[in-house]
């Protein structure tokens, strides 16, 4: 596995239990799609920007089918609150809680984010 | 001075099955849980479910899912409720019951629900291993569990349970047998005529029906487990699994040990009020109960009334049970079956409207009274009418009878909708609940939606039927009470789908966020839109971008952003996050030398590969990475997209037509390669399929397609509206012996038509069904051209083919996009470790550790891909 270092303008940064963790170049991502970063324990993570310039990010495994896809989903607005909806199945996940809207028992983890 | 006692009296309750829950509502309501220590006891391992929809556990509904008990309602009325503690027995002079735990509770009410037992006919071997009932959750767990080893199951009894169970066997994937005593299916709801377009469709399903046969005795092998059965006409029928489902019988040995009276064919015998005629401290209600009019009652309906009845008379009230409608409506191994009212024509006089068309298996009859009042009737096949008919059961309905059976198409239908009925027209016969009601809980109660109708009336929440019904009349009364029905797309947007095609036409749109801005509702502007405006809103710019002068590519700029993600990828996302693809193949003509090219790059790539229902061939499992490299030997050898991801023009089927086939009359093969190679690449609102046929044989199933082609001597017949998939529709004949150029012409205008003014997510099938006027106004607008428009329709038409650019080949060479495919962002070698596989029959299969944090319950609306939530 090899992590690409990113070398040019603002990084999307995220934090981790031992610190902030570079993921990618701001300008990768495009606002309303997202992108999935590979974290250093292998782990996964589905970052997204909206219209205003907001960072996101999420666990990038959809708890509803195992398939780690979450980054590929739509992404909108509902009711003030940016989400993302699973590509598979359609549930929907607050971008910023982690929670399912469609289903209350159900989360993904979430992370601080920053763009530096 | 009055005595006050020192316990609060107490009501027990034997049995906790549907209607046993439905009572203990009944008592809350009317403040007797307050007053009353209420004891359960519940025999089952689990409180009170849906029974009902025992059989929706196959279609991946969970035991949870089908609870009908809400365990803090429970709670909260301080109620007792004993899980798995059946009642023994029953001592009514000192007015106590005994417990399977021991447990004796004194009653000043007792109230028995104890349903049905499923009756098994005695029959030798019916004990053996492998022999099942259908009845509880716990019967469904067993027969799923025996039936992995099982590959072929027979159900004897061919009702309506019966008929629920072979489905069941069917999807669990056995070969499987019915078996009927009668000499018809369903023999109690049907008559000859409805069994036998039942039978035709059922057996069509590839069920063996096997009526006027009885079951003699169950074969079983050495080790003692089912292996067969021998009929009564001395053949044997070899099966590993019996589902005996030969009616049901009241449970009433409770009763009979504690000498209460029985019937003579069993049930408990209750009153008006249903009080035990022999103990007024005891009641009795639901499957177990025979009623005042001498009838035991199987289905919920009249259970929950004699629940009321029995509620309202402890507490006092007037209320009385004097017999119930049996009326059904069901939709068994997805064919319609209904029957209401005097459905045999008993009455005297009575006279039957039938309409029976064998061939597709529909058969409707309406019994009607000397003076025009709708009896009853029957319906298979097509149930749609059910909901207005039964609730015009015993008045003159407002037109002919005859013209509310006919098909579409045979003599203009009478569309008798759901206002024309009169108040106290019962809508929903589960709850009970009147048209005035459902009219009262808008007007009175503020109700704006079906789900707050239902919560408040309880209205559809029982088997269902009644729902679209329901939605109609909620609809009307809100457009009678001056409310604006909300018809917007989404939360984002007020308008239709077809509103925002008019406004981007005209006003040259070419992006989301400005339509959104501009357009949006309050709220919605300067946000991010959702998952349903944007892939719709993405597709109207896509049809529309060379007139608009936006760009037709869909990864170009914002665009990308819109689209679902098998657009965003150009290629179809598999359950563990893997692609398919697909090349288009048009007309499923295919030279050696371009299937060995797919043959090459499957097995350079280990991609399993299947022959698709559309003439073409799948690549399954690629990774994101491995798109683009796939790709490019694809565009190099010659190939372009398939579009199979897209809500666009997916394949125009072929036979083969003259050139080959002695019976062909045109060549069928290059007008499917002409039309497919005119429409590729056209964003609609839903995908969009056909075919030609080179005769009237029909090889290619043209009469199946959003736009179907069938050759005649003469030229081409156009056939528009067909659907396969879950709800089948055959296409109606548009326009005859056509030119190539009239065909291609009619075909371009219908397009568009169907593209400017379709709701999203809305196939041809529907879309005709619901436009006032259906195809004669079709038809006048694009073959007579009434609205004008023609001349517009053909031109977006010429403008989409003569822009069309194949996806993949601009993406190949576009390294900015192809920078996307990529699992990982920062780690754009790494392909994604979730996704793997495992071997299956020489090729490979997705591997995926199995989540199991729930199944999503399917709602009435969507579920199929590509369908959101509104
Ligand atoms: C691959 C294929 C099955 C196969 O192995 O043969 C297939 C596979 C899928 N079908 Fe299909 N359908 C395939 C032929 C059909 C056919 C037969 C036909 O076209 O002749 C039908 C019935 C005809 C029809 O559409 O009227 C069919 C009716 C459906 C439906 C139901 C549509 C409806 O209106 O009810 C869906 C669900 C939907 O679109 O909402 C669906 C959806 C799907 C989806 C897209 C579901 C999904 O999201 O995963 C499947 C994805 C394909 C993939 O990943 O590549 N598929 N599907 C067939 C691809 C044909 C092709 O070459 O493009
Ligand atoms: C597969 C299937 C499909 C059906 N489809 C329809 C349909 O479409 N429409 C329709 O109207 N009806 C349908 N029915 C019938 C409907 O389910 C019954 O009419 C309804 O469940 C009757 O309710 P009940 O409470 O009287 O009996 P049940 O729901 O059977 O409940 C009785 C309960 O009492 C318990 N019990 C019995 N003896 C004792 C005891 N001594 N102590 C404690 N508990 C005891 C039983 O274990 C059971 O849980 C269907 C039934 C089945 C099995
Ligand atoms: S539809 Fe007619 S022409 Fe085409 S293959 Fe069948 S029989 Fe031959
Ligand atoms: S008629 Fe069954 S829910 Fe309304």
């Amino acid at each position: 596995m090899t992590l690409a270092p990113e070398t040019t303008g603002l990084k999307v940064r995220l934090r981790l239990t031992d610190g902030w963790f570079t993921a990618c170049g701001l300008h990768a991502l495009l606002p309303g799609r997202g992108v999935a970063a590979l974290l250093p324990d292998g782990g996964q993570v589905a970052l997204f920007r909206d219209r205003e310039g907001g960072l996101y990010a999420i666990d990038n495994r959809d708890p509803f089918t195992g398939a780690a896809v979450l980054s590929r989903g739509l992404t909108g607005t509902h009711l003030g609150r940016p989400f993302v909806a699973s590509p598979l199945l359609k549930q929907r996940f607050d971008l910023a809680t982690g929670r399912c809207l469609d289903d209350d028992g159900v989360r993904v983890a979430v992370y601080e984010v920053e763009a530096a | 001075m009055t005595a006050t006692p020192a316990h609060p009296p107490t009501i027990v309750l034997v049995g906790h099955g549907m209607v046993g829950q439905r009572f203990l509502e009944a008592l809350a309501e009317r403040g007797l849980t307050g007053t009353h220590r209420v004891v359960v006891l519940c025999e089952e391992p689990r409180p009170a479910y849906d029974r009902v929809q025992l059989t929706s556990y196959f279609s991946g509904r969970t035991p949870e899912d089908l609870s009908v008990t809400d365990l803090a309602f429970i709670e909260e009325h301080g109620i007792e409720l004993r899980v798995g503690d059946p009642a023994k027995n029953v001592d009514r002079a000192a007015r106590t019951v005994t417990a399977r735990s021991g447990l004796v509770v004194g009653y000043d009410v007792l109230v028995l629900a104890t349903g049905s037992y499923p009756f098994v006919p005695p029959v030798p071997g019916k004990d053996a291993e492998g022999c099942f009932v259908y009845r509880t959750i716990e019967d469904l767990l067993a027969i799923e569990e025996y039936a992995k080893s099982a590959t072929t199951g027979a159900v004897v009894g061919g009702g309506l349970l019966g008929l629920e169970a072979a489905g069941a066997l069917k999807g669990l994937g056995l070969t499987s047998h019915i078996v009927e005593f009668a000499p018809r299916l369903m023999p109690v709801q049907v008559d000859d005529g409805g069994g036998a377009a039942l039978l035709r469709t059922i057996e069509g399903m590839g069920l063996s029906v096997h009526t006027g046969v009885g079951t003699q005795e169950i074969l079983t092998g050495a080790d003692g487990a089912v292996t067969g059965m021998r009929l009564s006409d001395g053949s044997e029928l070899a099966t590993d699994l019996v589902v005996f489902s030969a009616g049901v019988r009241p449970r009433d040995q409770l009763a009979r040990d504690c000498g209460l009276t029985v019937g003579e064919r069993g049930g408990i015998s209750v009153d008006e009020r249903c009080r035990t005629v022999t103990d007024e401290r005891v009641f009795a209600i639901g499957e177990c109960a025979l009623a005042a009019d001498g009838r035991v009652y199987g289905l919920v309906a009249p259970g929950y009334e004699q629940a009321e009845t029995a509620a309202a008379t402890i507490a006092a009230q007037e209320a009385s049970f004097t017999g119930a409608d049996l009326s059904t409506k069901l939709k068994l191994l997805g064919v319609d079956v209904a029957s209401f009212g005097d459905a045999h024509g008993t009455a005297e006089d009575c006279l039957d409207v039938v309409y029976s068309d064998s061939r597709a298996g529909l058969y409707k009859k309406l019994v009607v009274g000397r003076d025009g009042t709708l009896l009853g009737g029957i319906l298979v096949g097509d149930a749609e009418a059910y909901g207005t008919l039964r609730a015009f059961t015993g008045s003159v309905p407002p037109v002919s009878p005859e013209s509310l059976v006919l098909p579409a198409g045979a003599g203009a239908p009478a569309q008798l909708g759901p206002s024309a009925l009169p108040d106290d027209a019962v809508i929903c016969s589960c709850h009970n609940v009147t048209k005035g009601s459902i009219r009262g809980a808008v007007t009175d109660h503020a109700c704006t939606t079906v789900p707050e109708v239902k919560k408040c009336t309880k209205a559809g929440t029982g088997c269902g039927s009644c729902v679209k019904v329901l939605g109609q009349l909620v609809t009307a009364q809100l457009e009678a009470s001056g409310v604006e029905v909300d018809k917007g797309l989404c939360g984002c947007f007020a308008q239709t789908r077809e509103e925002l095609y008019e406004i981007v036409l005209a006003l040259r749109v070419t992006s989301f966020r400005e339509l959104l801005d501009g357009h949006g509702r309050e709220g919605a502007r300067g946000g991010d839109g959702c998952e349903v405006c944007k892939p719709a809103v993405g597709s109207i710019i896509a049809s529309l971008a060379p007139a608009i002068g936006a760009s037709g590519y869909v990864l170009e700029g914002e665009q990308a952003a819109l689209q679902d993600t098998n657009d965003h990828f150009l290629a179809n996302l598999q359950k563990n996050g893997s692609y398919s693809v697909v090349p288009r193949i048009p007309g499923g003509e295919i030279a050696p030398e371009k299937l060995i090219v797919i043959g090459e790059i499957a097995r350079d790539f280990g991609l399993y590969t299947k022959i698709t229902g559309g003439q073409r061939i799948d690549m399954f499992g690629a990774r994101v990475e491995q798109l683009p490299v796939i790709w490019a030997r694809l565009v190099d050898a010659g190939f372009e997209s398939g579009h199979a991801y897209g809500k666009s023009l997916r394949t125009v089927k072929s036979c083969v037509g003259q050139t080959w086939c002695r019976y062909g009359v045109q060549d069928s093969v290059r007008m499917a390669i002409d039309l497919e190679l005119r429409y590729r690449g056209l964003r609609s609102p839903h995908k969009l399929k056909s075919a030609v046929s080179g005769c009237a044989r029909e090889c290619a199933e043209a009469q199946s397609k959003d736009f179907g082609v069938i050759a005649t001597s003469n030229g081409w017949n156009l056939y528009v509206g067909g659907n396969g998939g879950a709800t089948p529709r055959h296409a109606d004949l548009l326009a005859q012996d056509l030119s190539d150029a009239e065909l291609v012409r009619l075909i371009d205008r219908f397009l568009m038509f169907y593209i400017r003014t379709a709701d999203k997510l809305e196939r041809t099938s529907t879309w005709l069904e619901r436009l006032p006027g259906g195809l004669d106004h079709v038809r006048d607008v694009v073959v007579h051209d009434s609205l004008g428009i023609c001349d517009e329709l053909e031109s977006l038409m010429r403008a989409h083919v003569s822009h069309y650019r194949d996806e993949w080949a601009e993406t190949v060479n576009d390294p900015e996009k192809l920078a996307r495919f990529v699992s990982f962002v920062n780690a754009p070698d790494t392909p994604d470790p979730v996704v793997g596989f495992v071997p299956e029959r020489d090729q490979m299969k997705p591997d995926l550790p199995l989540l199991s944090i729930g199944v999503r319950r399917p709602s009435e609306e969507d579920l199929l891909e590509g369908s959101t939530r509104r």
